[in-house]
């Protein structure tokens, strides 16, 4: 187990971690803007951590770039989807039950 | 090693199941969407543990092409709830 392999298993699991509490979130969350920021967590940081650790395992410089651009990829899209999630649900475009009731 | 990554895979996986779980319950449309964006990032991080787990770089692109399609799936569902489909955030602002 060389200190690349104790770093990999290090990030991959506070990743998991990441992950874990992001979809719990989803579950547990009383609101739709609250889970959508549960949501995130575990798309930014649980995939950031996830392919950290995965870049220590990389062998060329290639992979290692390339698992860097599917996170960035994953990042900007969730950042747009939040935004659009938000927006819909905001404005109750949605039929069931309203985000927030307003007054 | 390769083992252990496949153990976070398979976790993963588990955790998208619990994303579904939101698909099938989520009272509004909205957190419908929301359960099959997670479910789409936990495809996507199996995909990087398996690429790193069993040495194929060809199953990152996977990777890449899934991390391009779950965006897109979020702009159909932005262009679906639109009142005139164009899905544009601004048109309809909230009163």
């Amino acid at each position: 187990m060389t200190v690349f392999d104790i770093l990999t298993l290090a990030c991959a699991a506070l990743g998991m971690v990441f992950f874990a509490a992001g979809t719990v979130g989803l579950l547990r969350f009383p609101d739709v803007h609250s889970r959508l920021h549960a949501l995130t967590k575990a798309d930014n940081l649980g995939l950031g951590l996830i392919a950290l650790g995965l870049i220590f395992q990389a062998e060329g410089i290639a992979t290692a770039l390339k698992l860097l651009l599917v996170w960035l990829l994953a990042i900007f899209a969730a950042a747009t989807a939040s935004q659009l999630i938000a927006r819909a649900a905001l404005t109750g475009l949605d039929d069931d039950t309203p985000a927030d009731p307003r007054p | 090693m390769a083992e252990i990554l496949i153990g976070f895979a398979a976790g993963i996986l588990l955790l998208v199941l619990l994303s579904l779980a939101r698909v099938v319950v989520g009272p509004t449309v909205a957190d419908r969407m929301m359960g099959a964006q997670l479910a789409g990032t936990g495809g996507i991080a199996m995909l990087m543990l398996l690429a790193g787990a069993t040495d194929r770089p060809a199953v990152l692109d996977v990777a890449l092409v899934l991390a391009l399609l779950a965006a897109f799936a979020v702009v159909g569902f932005a262009k679906a709830t639109s009142p005139d489909g164009a899905g544009d955030p601004e048109e309809s602002d909230p009163p």
